[in-house]
């Protein structure tokens, strides 16, 4: 089977069946709905408010995307971008230093847990759900103890009065008014790690390496595949992206509470399902995750546009993420039987 | 395993890149060391002669939650001065509240602090502790409970009183048409706020249901309300945190709307002194932990009441610009 899907993966074979199809089918629908139901939903200034929403899920669907395809799971992504976010402003608060000082460390500090999650993983063998079940309990309590002993409160001082601050908010957090569309740096970077991921998965030796080892990872180490690394390697990436979107929280909010990001893990993995990523490993695309964060953040804003009634808010959203998947998984299966 | 190979070369890079960085720089503005110059030591007063009593305090707060630091911390300092230990714990969650009691009144605690968010389901436990003659004392949220539960007196806020001087306050000011922002769902005070400021209020107030712990996403849901309708001229938040989301989404939806919000918080209070804040309706969470924790110690010390039995209301205080310089500071080290 892996060794199948490290021969037969390329272009021409899969194009019917991309798995960002149903996804992108999906998003064009959910478009297509709020331009009718919403009037202010095509404006240039909701696009750059929906846009927004969507790559604060996106930036992380991007990792998570691809860590699923490789057949694993991380639950503590979402606690980890509070983490990061938290990192970043004690360390340049307590030591006086330029806030650069503390985006660095906390660079190290999301690379070394998420790391720490790979190498569990490697080393243990323990379901990717337990071990990483664990570092989210761990870091739930430590970002909620740590920063209560070193700051007092439980929610961080503010710096934006320190220097260093506006450059890495121009990187973090600026925004660009292009025409009436406000483009948000959040939107900058999804793009980019979109673009880059996506090369990685499709163009690289180690892009393979993730099908196969998501696919059958005994197969794939028997064919020569260093399934350990490759999985440290997608963790990491949950780590980078992680810290992009918690410098992001940072510099744009000034101060971070410490209970936040809980929750947050699922909506990232749900953007990726809806993307057609397979939750069982060796199946999805990058960019398919993009999408299914699109349509969460088309719908959660589309609802606020069309002005529903805001007590339904909740079942609105549910319904629309499972029309999404729904249309998502008939289509990959139409796609499937014609070839 | 392969890694291993990289271990000698990647601890000394990462210590290394650690070192240079925390030596590459310091910040000559603010920071840890102008809070310091900034700080004078308060220097605690007297403590009592009273024995070591032992007062527990059971919250329904979340995790981190930046308002019940600040009744805690009130509750401490009172119990500082009281000659007081003071144990606090809390759970979200109704069962575990619960608990969390039956824990305190096994530890057979002097006196007890509650707040009764979800009054009906501590019926059970609350009637073991005035079995076991633990004086109780309800705080913040749960007023309608607190008698028929045997508490001595409730300190705290009524959501639907604080709502309605909101609710005043946006009419005096001229206001037309506000957005109320939820950010739990499901919340009975929060909906008692809105409630309570619909019904004082003239104009039209319409609610909206984000999620607190998601800020960026809560952030654009503002913003996408405000962009979707462009009569609305005020946004009402209940929540400190939420007033700084609040002012970003205003921000982004490039209108002139004002931001008024329920709590205090740093940037509530640069904002009221900006003129980004209109005004905060302040319900004095310190002095709820505080008088708590100070009035058992009267009630063991003295037998003494207060409120006759009727809740004492720490707020609603109504804060505007004029309050904001005096208050930064207070806010500052945590204590409003």
């Amino acid at each position: 089977m892996s060794s199948d899907l490290l021969v037969s993966r390329p272009r021409g074979k899969h194009r019917r069946a991309r798995p960002e199809l149903g996804a992108a089918l999906a998003a064009v629908a959910v478009l297509l709905f709020f331009s009718v139901v919403a009037d202010s939903f095509l404006r240039a200034s909701s696009i750059g408010t929906v846009l927004y929403a969507a790559s604060t899920i996106g930036i992380m669907a991007v990792p998570v995307s691809l860590l699923m395809i490789g057949g694993e799971f991380d639950l503590s992504a979402g606690v980890l971008v509070t983490s990061a976010a938290l990192t970043s402003s004690m360390v340049s608060y307590q030591l006086t230093a330029v806030t650069w000082v503390g985006v660095l460390v906390s660079l190290l500090v999301a690379l070394a847990v998420s790391g720490f999650n790979g190498w569990m993983l490697g080393r243990t063998r323990l379901p990717s759900f337990i071990v990483t079940l664990g570092t989210f309990l761990m870091l739930t309590g430590a970002n909620l103890g740590l920063t209560k002993l070193i700051s007092g409160t439980v929610t961080t001082k503010p710096i934006g009065d320190m220097q260093g601050f506006g450059s890495c908010r121009w990187l973090f957090a600026s925004e660009l008014t292009v025409g009436g569309l406000t483009v948000k740096a959040t939107v900058w970077w999804w793009f980019g790690l979109v673009a880059v991921a996506s090369w990685v998965l499709l163009r690289t030796r180690y892009g393979n390496w993730v099908f196969a080892v998501g696919g059958d990872a005994a197969a794939a180490r028997a064919v020569g595949v260093p399934v350990g690394r490759t999985k440290v390697g997608l963790y990491l990436g949950v780590g980078f992206c992680a810290w992009v979107l918690g410098q992001h929280l940072l510099f744009s909010f000034d101060t971070v509470q410490s209970g936040e990001g809980v929750g947050n893990e699922l909506i990232y993995i749900v953007a990726a399902v809806i993307g057609g990523c397979l939750i069982t490993g060796g199946y999805g695309s990058v960019v398919g995750g993009a999408l299914g964060a699109l349509i969460f953040g088309m719908v959660s804003k589309g609802i606020v546009y069309a002005q529903w009634n805001p007590d339904w808010f909740k079942f609105f959203l549910g319904a629309m993420l499972l029309l999404a998947a729904l249309l998502n998984s008939w289509v990959k299966r139409r796609a499937e039987r014609g070839r | 395993m392969s890694d291993r190979r990289y271990r000698p070369v990647l601890l000394p890079l990462a210590a290394l890149l650690l070192v240079t960085t925390v030596l590459s720089g310091c910040s000559s503005t603010g920071g840890r060391r102008a809070e310091q110059a900034r700080s004078r030591a308060a220097t605690a007063g007297g403590a009592v002669d009273t024995p070591r009593w032992t007062v527990a305090m059971v919250t329904h707060a979340g995790a981190g939650d930046a308002f019940w630091d600040t009744v805690r911390k009130g509750a401490e300092q009172a119990a500082a001065k009281d000659n007081i230990t003071f144990l606090y714990s809390n759970d979200a969650q109704t069962q575990n509240q619960v608990q969390l009691i039956q824990a305190a009144i096994d530890q057979r605690v002097d006196g007890l602090l509650v707040s009764l968010a979800k009054g009906e389901a501590l019926t059970g436990v609350l009637a073991k502790a005035k079995a076991a003659g633990i004086p109780l004392i309800s705080i913040n949220s749960g007023q309608e409970f607190s008698a028929r539960f045997g508490a001595l007196t409730h300190i705290g806020q009524d959501e639907s009183t604080a709502g309605r001087a909101a609710g005043t306050e946006l009419g005096k000011r001229g206001r037309k048409s506000v957005l109320c922002v939820i950010h739990e769902q499901g919340n009975v005070g929060q909906e008692q706020r809105c409630g309570g400021a619909k019904g004082a209020f003239n104009g039209t107030l319409q609610t909206l249901y984000v999620d607190g712990v998601n800020l960026p996403d809560a952030r654009a849901a503002i913003a996408a309300k405000l962009q979707a309708d462009p009569a609305l001229d005020t946004v009402l938040t209940l929540s400190a945190p939420l007033a700084a989301t609040g002012l970003q989404a205003v921000q982004d939806a490039r209108r002139p709307v004002e931001l008024d919000t329920f709590d205090l918080g740093t940037q509530v209070v640069t904002g009221l002194q900006a003129g980004t804040v209109g005004f905060a309706v302040d319900q004095q969470p310190y002095l709820q932990g505080y008088q708590g924790v100070d009035l058992l110690w009267l009630y063991r010390y003295n037998l003494d009441v207060l409120g006759g039995g009727g809740p004492v209301l720490t707020g609603p205080q109504i804060l505007t610009k004029e309050d904001a310089a005096a208050l930064a500071t207070y806010v500052a080290r945590g204590t409003r």
